[in-house]
């Protein structure tokens, strides 16, 4: 292709002055990318962003994934009644589900935060993967991989052993776990991150992991060490180390939805950001951007979610990476896309998951941790291997 | 005597305790191009950056008169926009998008791109000839639409000053004289300041209207492309045996083996 000079020649020499911005028209109505399609071609081309059609699939994934989630269980109740039911916990509303009072009692006081739990907590992961992702520009950065969820695991197991939080026993979680899980998983990212770039300005993608895992392992050991001279919260620890969404009824969900919110907000108003940090820092500093403050404030938001999600539910690994990749393999790379999308397919998978955990070797419950594992450990190589091929 | 575009003064970078620039002094008037070579390791990159305002040079650096540390980034980047020397190709992106981040210094830090983003980045796209490229990604694309997409990204940026490091080193010469030829056009369309750092001698003297030659952190001289392309100069910057002709635009510098 050929650059063809008078094409061009005879266009006003202004256009692309320095000045003309600030006459630009100040309305910012955000819909304006989806008008005026090109005649014929098929359209102009959109920048990226946030489909429609992909917002409705995510609500619409996390709607099925609360009625299943409430249905399913050692007593399985239609799915219509549980809608109609969940349709009434809105202000205003009385549909007539047939449930009875204890079956009523079942989902708001049982299924329903716990539901609701696996929402939240799935929601939070996915996000975290998907902004550690964006902040490290790393594929394979995850919570559980950076070693920040063994961050948190080392502060809650030294909260429950040390007494802390012996109050709270198994009726709820102490306000104290979120706080010291918090402290715990910046303490690690910024070990992980340190550790990462002693590799040099040549690292790859992978120095960041292995140094994640050297994180990981080194906490680990510190929390057996704990666990070890205070045997006494072994159970109490394991219980919830495996990965549950066992609740104490809401008392969990509301200790966590600040997290949440907070989390959700600061990162998803920085997911435009992110997209422009993927070009590099040097060039993000000469677009006008603050690189480096850009990635602290998302690595504080992204491990604040992490702690809340590890502080109520234990440790479960490979939702930060399984949803994230999943989003940008079907609906975009941008991260104005994967973000808002991580959150939602992210909670829906959770709760979904869940499901599995309760009732594939009912009576018993297999810990949700390890059934994630069981999916993520296969879906992770898959990872690697398109990684590799994308990313080097 | 105007402004210039940019004036450096007495600039000094030592990076890692070793001098890199040691008294540098430049000035590029508005609408000049200015050129800067010089052997590997001569600062050339360095002096680009402190231009750019990747690098913190207090005092050092004014752009349009304006010293650039008291320029906010943002404001920054709507006067001086540069094009890498590779720059990173995020995986997936499109080229649409790719140029739209040139308009972050315009877009509100939480919000989205505006309507007239979207005109700027489609008439830069048409400018560029790159028109039909919008969907493409831009990691498919060919060396030489690469670098006219990191152009129209830099074009995006609305800046008057335009800092090209190495602009043509991954090109062939047929795509090295397209893209030159283009700056040097919009240039003159748009009254842009262009200053580049260029390894080939013979090209860089063609289309610059002052050539530097920086050596050792210091500029060893300055002026029209005949008065820097010497055999002399070269000979003791470049440690090269080169015989140099005069060409149509400017002298052509030929290396030969040395006896």
């Amino acid at each position: 292709m050929t650059v063809r000079p008078a094409e061009s020649a005879d266009r006003p020499a202004g256009t692309l002055d320095a000045s003309r911005p600030a006459g630009v028209p100040t309305s910012r109505s955000g819909r304006v990318g989806r008008s005026a399609p090109a005649p014929g071609s098929g359209g102009t081309p959109r920048p990226a962003g946030l489909r429609t059609r992909w917002l409705v699939a995510g609500v619409v994934a996390v709607l099925v994934a609360l009625v299943a989630g409430v249905s399913l269980g050692p007593v399985s109740l239609p799915p219509g009644s549980v809608a109609a039911e969940l349709i009434n916990l809105l202000p205003g509303v009385h549909l007539e589900s047939g449930l009875t009072e204890r079956e009523i009692a079942i989902v708001t006081e049982l299924r329903l935060p716990r539901v609701v739990l696996g929402l939240l907590v799935g929601g939070l992961l996915a996000l975290a993967g998907g902004c550690y992702q964006g902040v490290f520009r790393n594929p394979l950065a995850d919570p559980y991989l950076l070693g920040v969820a063994a961050g948190a695991g080392l502060a809650v197991t030294a909260v429950i052993a040390l007494g802390a939080g012996a109050g709270g026993a198994l009726t709820g979680i102490p306000v104290t776990i979120p706080l010291a899980a918090f402290v715990g998983s910046l303490g690690a990212v910024a070990l992980t991150y340190l550790l990462g770039a002693a590799g040099g300005r040549d690292r790859s993608p992978a120095t960041l992991i292995l140094a994640g895992v050297a994180v990981s392992a080194f906490l680990a050991a510190g929390q057996t060490y704990l666990l070890q001279r205070h045997s006494e919260s072994i159970q109490q620890v394991y219980s919830w180390l495996l990965g549950r969404l066992a609740t104490a009824g809401w008392h969990d969900v509301l200790l966590i939805l600040p997290y949440f919110v907070l989390t959700a907000v600061v990162v998803l108003l920085h997911r435009r950001e992110l997209d422009v940090l993927s070009v590099g820092d040097d060039e993000a500093t000469s677009l006008g951007l603050h690189p480096q403050r850009s990635r602290y404030l998302l690595i504080a938001a992204a491990s604040l979610g992490t702690a809340a999600a590890v502080s109520a539910s234990g440790l479960i690994g490979f939702v930060g990476i399984i949803v994230p990749h999943t989003v940008r393999l079907l609906a975009g790379s941008s991260y104005r896309v994967i973000l808002p999308l991580s959150m939602l397919f992210g909670g829906a998978f959770l709760a979904l998951t869940d499901v599995v955990a309760r009732t594939a070797a009912a009576p018993a419950e297999i810990p949700i941790g390890v059934v994630t594992a069981l999916l993520g450990g296969p879906f992770f190589v898959l990872v690697l291997r398109t990684a590799r091929r994308v990313f080097t | 005597m105007s402004v210039p575009a940019v004036e450096v003064r007495e600039l000094r970078v030592t990076l890692g305790g070793a001098p890199i620039l040691a008294g540098v002094d430049l000035s590029v008037a508005v609408g000049e191009w200015v050129t800067v070579i010089g052997p590997n390791g001569a600062g050339k990159s360095t002096l680009l950056r402190a231009v750019g305002g990747l690098l913190s040079a207090p005092g050092a650096v004014s752009l349009f008169g304006t010293p650039i540390q008291s320029l906010r980034r943002r404001d920054r980047a709507r006067v001086v926009a540069t094009v890498a020397q590779s720059p990173v190709v995020p995986a997936g992106m499109s080229v649409l998008d790719y140029v739209l981040l040139g308009r972050t210094p315009y877009i509100p830090p939480l919000g989205r791109e505006s309507a007239a983003d979207l005109a700027a980045v489609h008439e830069v796209l048409d400018r560029l000839d790159l028109g039909g490229f919008g969907r493409r990604e831009l990691a498919t694309l060919s060396g030489g639409e690469r670098q006219r997409v990191f152009l129209a990204r830099a074009l995006a940026q609305g800046a008057t000053l335009l800092l090209l490091d190495e602009p043509t080193s991954a090109l062939d010469i047929g795509h090295q004289q397209e893209v030159l030829e283009l700056v040097d056009q919009l240039r003159r369309e748009h009254g842009l300041t262009v200053l580049a750092t260029m390894h080939d001698l013979s090209v860089a003297g063609e289309y610059a209207d002052r050539m530097v030659l920086l050596a050792d952190g210091r500029v060893a001289a300055v002026g029209p492309p005949q008065e820097v392309l010497t055999e002399t100069l070269l000979a003791r910057h470049y440690r090269a045996r080169v015989r140099v002709i005069p060409g149509e635009h400017g002298p052509l510098v030929v290396p030969v083996r040395p006896r």
